[in-house]
C-alpha cells in the first residue's frame, strides 16, 4: 500500500517572512498524526498547503503516491477535505445544510443525493430532519458535525482537521471526538491533525510532530507523552507544561 | 473564613428581550480567596463577573442582596461604580490583542491607568507603570514600556493587562479566562504570576473559565453553573468528589494525558438540573 500522505521538503514564503523552511514527514496508512506547537509556529499552514489552498509553496506533497500539484480540482477534492476550527464560520449563514451538503455530490456528479445525504447524516449523528436547518439553528457542536459530514460526503482518503474541537465545550468535545474516532474506524481515512491540546492528541492521534518556528523539533510516538520522552528541549517544555497543566500542582 | 469582600444573594440577570434570565438565583460569598466559576458556554458564568461590575447596560438585574465591602452594588450610583471600577475592583479579560489600545505604547496605557485613579505627576505615573511591569516578572521593563501592542506576545500582552489591573490595589479581581487565548507553555507563567500576587496582596479573585484543570489548580472553591443557575458549590480540592451528575459529567468528558481511548462518557443533560437543587453543599 503507498503512503497516504508524504510531505517532502516542503517550504513556504509569506514576502520576507519564511513560515516553513523545509518541513518533511510521511503519515502511515489509516493513522492520525497530529501537529502541535505555539501559535504561530506553522502548524496550520501545513494543512493549507497539503490542501492547496495555499499553493505558492515549493517541496513536494503526495497523496497515496501522485502529487498534489498533479491533481485537477476535482480529484484533489475527493483526495482530501479539510474541517476547520470555527464550525460558526465555516458553513454558509445562508444556506441550508441540505444545500451544504448536496453541492459537492452534485458538483462530482455521484447520483441519488438523497440516499447519500440521509447516510451521512446518520454517520455524523444527526437526525435526517437536520437536513432543513440553516446554521444558525444549529449549536456549534450540531454545527461541527455537519461540517464534518461535508467534509466526509465526497469518501476523501485524507481528512485535515485545524483544531477541529478547540472552539467547543469539553462535553461537546467528547462527542466529536467519539464521532471522529468511530468514523476513522469505519471508513479507514488518515488524518492530520492541528491541536495545541496534548490530552486530545493523545486521545486521537499515533504519533504527533512538535513544530516550533516553522521547524518539525520532533516526531513523537503517542507512548512518549506521559513520560515525557522527548529530546528535543523545547517538545520537552511543551510535554512538561501541559502534564503540569492538567495534574494539580 | 475572613470577612467577605462580596456577598451575593439570589442574584437573577434578565437581558432585556430575552424570555429567560440568564442567571437566575446565584448565591455566593467571596473572602480574600480564589472562587471559580465553571461552566459551558452559555451558562451564564461571564454574565455573573459582568453584572459585579455592573457592565451590563442592556440587562436587568435584581437580587436580594449584592454586596461589595461597604457598597451596595444594586444602588450603587454609576458615578459611585465609576469610582469603583479598576480601582477597588478590577477586570482582566480574555484577549489582550483587544482589551489594549493598539495605538498607543503599552507603558502609556499603565501609566494613564495610574493617573486615572491618583493625583499624580506623569513621572511618578512611569515610575509606578515600571515598577508594576517588573512585579508581573517582564525583564525589561524600559522595553516593553515602548512597545505598542502589536510587538508583543499574548502571554507578555497579558501580563501587561494584569500589570494594569492590579495597579491600583482592588480588593476584587474578576478574570474572565486570563489565558484561553494563550498557548499552553504560557498559559502557566501567566497563571502563576496573576495568582502569586493575588495571594501576596490578599485580593479576592473571580477566577471564570471553563476548563476544569485551570480551575483546580488554581482556585480554593469552585461553582459549577448550568443554564444559568449554580448547581454546585465545593472546594477545589473536592472536585473529584463532585456529587452533582452535571458536574460529574464535565469532569468525565475531559480526555487525559495517558487517558483510556475508549470513547469518552457524553455528558446526558437533563432537564431538572435547571430546577434549583436542594440541600447539597
Amino acid at each position: 500500500m503507498t503512503t497516504p500522505l508524504a510531505i517532502e521538503n516542503l517550504s513556504m514564503r509569506f514576502g520576507a517572512v519564511t513560515v516553513l523552511p523545509d518541513v518533511s514527514f510521511e503519515v502511515a496508512p489509516g493513522e492520525c498524526f497530529g501537529l502541535v506547537g505555539e501559535s504561530g509556529s506553522g502548524k496550520s499552514t501545513i494543512l493549507l498547503c497539503v490542501s492547496m489552498l495555499l499553493s505558492g509553496w515549493e517541496g513536494r506533497i503526495a497523496i497515496g503516491g501522485r502529487a498534489v500539484r498533479d491533481m485537477s480540482l476535482m480529484e484533489r477534492c475527493r483526495s482530501l477535505q479539510m474541517v476547520f476550527q470555527d464550525p460558526y464560520g465555516s458553513l454558509h449563514p445562508r444556506q441550508s445544510v441540505r444545500a451544504a451538503l448536496s453541492e459537492p455530490v452534485r458538483i462530482h456528479r455521484l447520483g441519488d443525493v438523497d440516499a447519500r445525504l440521509e447516510q451521512v447524516m446518520t454517520d455524523v449523528g444527526l437526525p435526517v430532519s437536520f437536513l432543513d436547518r440553516y446554521p444558525h439553528q444549529l449549536s456549534g457542536g450540531q454545527r461541527q458535525r455537519v461540517a464534518i459530514a461535508r467534509a466526509l460526503i465526497l469518501e476523501p482518503s485524507i481528512l485535515l482537521l485545524d483544531e477541529p474541537t478547540s472552539a467547543l465545550d469539553v462535553s461537546v468535545q467528547a462527542e466529536i471526538l467519539n464521532l471522529l474516532q468511530r468514523l476513522r474506524a469505519e471508513k479507514g481515512f488518515t488524518c492530520l491533525m492541528v491541536s495545541h491540546d496534548l490530552a486530545v492528541v493523545d486521545y486521537m492521534c499515533d504519533r504527533f510532530a512538535v513544530m516550533q518556528h516553522g521547524e518539525i523539533t520532533e516526531i513523537l510516538p503517542r507512548s512518549a507523552i506521559l513520560p515525557n520522552a522527548a529530546t528535543h528541549p523545547y517538545a520537552r517544555q511543551l510535554i512538561d507544561a501541559s502534564i503540569a497543566y492538567e495534574n494539580a500542582m | 473564613m475572613t470577612t467577605p469582600i462580596l456577598e451575593v444573594e439570589d442574584l437573577t440577570i434578565r437581558y432585556r428581550g430575552a424570555p429567560q434570565p440568564a442567571v437566575q438565583g446565584a448565591s455566593f460569598t467571596l473572602g480574600r480567596e480564589r472562587l471559580g466559576i465553571v461552566g459551558e458556554s452559555g451558562s451564564g458564568k461571564s454574565t455573573v463577573g459582568r453584572a459585579l461590575m455592573r457592565l451590563l447596560p442592556t440587562a436587568e438585574i435584581g437580587a436580594a442582596r449584592m454586596q461589595f465591602g461597604r457598597t451596595d452594588l444594586l444602588t450603587a450610583s454609576e458615578r459611585q461604580m465609576r469610582a469603583l471600577r479598576g480601582n477597588r475592583m478590577s477586570m482582566i479579560l480574555q484577549d489582550p490583542k483587544f482589551s489594549l489600545n493598539p495605538i498607543r505604547r503599552c507603558g502609556e496605557q499603565i501609566a494613564e491607568a495610574c493617573l486615572a485613579h491618583e493625583r499624580m505627576s506623569k513621572r511618578a505615573a512611569k515610575d509606578r507603570a515600571l515598577a508594576m511591569l517588573e512585579a508581573v516578572q517582564i525583564r525589561d521593563p524600559q522595553l516593553v514600556y515602548d512597545r505598542y501592542p502589536h510587538q508583543v506576545s499574548g502571554g507578555m500582552g497579558q501580563r501587561i493587562m494584569i500589570a494594569m489591573m492590579l495597579l491600583a490595589g482592588p480588593e476584587l479581581v474578576i478574570a474572565d479566562e486570563p489565558t484561553s487565548a494563550l498557548d499552553v507553555t504560557v498559559r502557566l507563567e501567566v497563571l502563576k504570576i496573576l495568582d502569586g500576587l493575588v495571594r501576596e496582596k490578599g485580593i479576592g479573585l473571580i477566577m471564570i473559565s471553563h476548563d476544569l484543570n485551570l480551575v483546580r489548580n488554581f482556585c480554593d472553591r469552585v461553582l459549577i453553573m448550568y443554564a444559568g443557575r449554580v448547581v454546585e458549590t465545593l472546594d477545589a480540592a473536592e472536585l473529584d468528589n463532585a456529587r452533582h451528575p452535571y458536574t460529574r459529567g464535565l469532569l468525565a468528558a475531559q480526555p487525559r494525558i495517558g487517558g483510556s481511548r475508549d470513547p469518552l462518557p457524553v455528558l446526558e443533560r437533563r432537564p431538572e438540573w435547571t430546577r434549583p437543587m436542594e440541600g447539597t453543599a
